[in-house]
């Protein structure tokens, strides 16, 4: 708690995490490299699916950030509405577009992944649609934030929303998976996705630590200039701009 | 006032069919689009009587999706400017029980209507007749449920910029699961699928999960707006 005082304060955080963005960025490039490295070399090809299948490296970790990211930001956007911190309110803001971003990759890269395996681009299976529609929440979250000029409004509308979604989002993926199922029982199960094997979930692993650290450091970065912004008028923030120029 | 919160709910109930039955255009129109909307499907898809049976469940559902989005905007929009919200922000009685009433009162004048109304569609779009009562089942169950999940982004978006759209944008995706279990429900009673009580059950479900929460979120959302 005296953590979360010391550095609730807008000013201090933006120094807290200057600091500690080049750490992070590095930890990220690390991670990608070695992660790239062990899922396009170390790991062996799929028997079933040739090297095709090495797309999940991207593609898993993208699509368990997509929703982490959901949570993620509604507990921030929650935080900030409940007990009114600025901060919060800014991480949410910063992490919609992130959120957003890891969606959109996973919705591509699953679709790159779907033609070569299923023969098309796109089913209406149960996981496709239910991020499908965790996309357009993102859209719903951003576009709502734009539209509201005061910040402070436009902070708790938005975290009423995304809490409405959060509670949404369990209730969709099951309609949606039992839309599914209901339709056409046994035809539709993916892939017939065989176990995977250690040489294959520590690529997995290290490439969704690598987006973990990924987001952390783009979150870190757009708060930072996100305060910038906010605290435009501020005496501090006049400073730092009159003495970088 | 007499009667204590039910009285107040029972006033603003009253007050709202008033003056949503004074502007009737507004009732209409949101009506009119439900039926001309299913109208174009069969332009546009063709006439077969076959087609027409299998989309029909679909098409119905969506039309009244969309009838209902449309007419969110009508929910809060001239409260807000004409500043009895604000009256009723001040009352004393809980601001989610009279946003209930008003919910209500739309829901009577809006969505009860198109329920009604479906039946006709439902033989222009060669629906098997054994489905028509679990359509109209489908959509008394399914629209309130959409009217209260909607007054959240309704209330939210009072006085911003390009509310109308932005209203859809924030709605539709709260509407899948609705959407999803509605049109199902009808297919399954025209034959299509397995029966239809388990998805009318779901659909009860969600009708209660969203009279739980929706009013008092509204709620929160008006006072956000009127900030």
């Amino acid at each position: 708690m005296r953590f979360l005082h010391k550095y609730g304060a807008p000013k201090r955080f933006y120094r807290l995490a200057g600091r500690l963005v080049p750490w992070f960025a590095a930890i990220t490039v690390l991670l990608f490299v070695s992660g790239l490295y062990l899922g396009l070399y170390w790991a062996p090809p799929d028997y079933q699916q040739g090297d095709a299948y090495r797309i999940m490296f991207v593609h898993v970790p993208n699509a368990w950030m997509s929703m982490m990211t959901y949570v993620i930001m509604a507990a921030f956007a929650a935080t900030g509405y409940v007990w009114n911190v600025r901060l919060a309110d800014m991480l949410a803001k910063a992490s919609a577009p992130l959120g957003a971003s890891f969606t959109l990759t996973a919705l591509v890269t699953g679709s790159l992944w779907g033609k070569p395996m299923w023969g098309t681009w796109w089913v209406w299976d149960a996981r496709l649609t239910s991020e499908l529609v965790l996309f357009f929440l993102y859209i719903g979250y951003m576009a709502l934030q734009a539209s509201i000029d005061d910040p402070q409004r436009a902070a708790r509308a938005s975290a009423i929303l995304a809490v409405i979604g959060v509670i949404n989002i369990p209730i969709i993926h099951y309609s949606v998976y039992w839309w599914h199922t209901l339709h056409q029982p046994a035809s539709l199960t993916v892939t017939g996705q065989p176990k995977i094997y250690m040489t294959m979930l520590i690529p997995l692993i290290v490439m969704s630590i690598a987006f973990l650290f990924f987001y952390l450091t783009m979150l870190l970065v757009r708060v930072r200039s996100e305060i910038l912004l906010r605290e435009r008028h501020s005496d501090w923030v006049r400073k730092l701009v009159g003495a970088a120029s | 006032m007499k009667g204590g919160l039910l009285g107040a709910m029972r006033a603003v109930f009253l007050r709202e069919l008033l003056v949503f039955w004074r502007r009737s255009t507004e009732v209409m129109s949101s009506l009119v689009f439900f039926v001309m909307v299913t109208t174009l499907f069969p332009l546009a898809v063709g006439p077969e009587r076959r087609e027409l049976a299998l989309i029909a469940p679909g098409v119905l559902w969506v039309a009244a999706l969309l009838a209902t989005t449309l007419s969110l905007n009508h929910l809060f929009a001239s409260d807000y400017q004409d500043g009895s919200l604000e009256q009723m922000l001040m009352s004393p009685y809980p601001l989610s029980a009279l946003v209930l009433a008003k919910v209500a009162a739309h829901w009577v004048l809006t969505g009860l209507p198109l329920a009604l109304l479906s039946p006709l569609l439902a033989i222009q779009l060669a629906l098997p007749m054994k489905a028509v009562a679990t359509l109209v089942i489908s959509l008394v169950l399914g629209t309130p449920t959409l009217t209260l999940i909607g007054a959240v982004p309704a209330a939210l978006t009072l006085g911003v910029r390009g509310g109308g759209v932005l209203v859809s944008l924030l709605v539709l995706p709260l509407y899948t699961p609705v959407l999803i279990f509605g049109a199902e429900a009808v297919a399954a009673a025209a034959g299509q699928g397995f029966a239809s009580v388990a998805h009318l059950s779901l659909l009860g479900a969600f009708l209660a999960l969203a009279l739980t929460f929706a009013p008092w979120a509204s709620a929160a959302a008006l006072r956000v707006s009127l900030d």
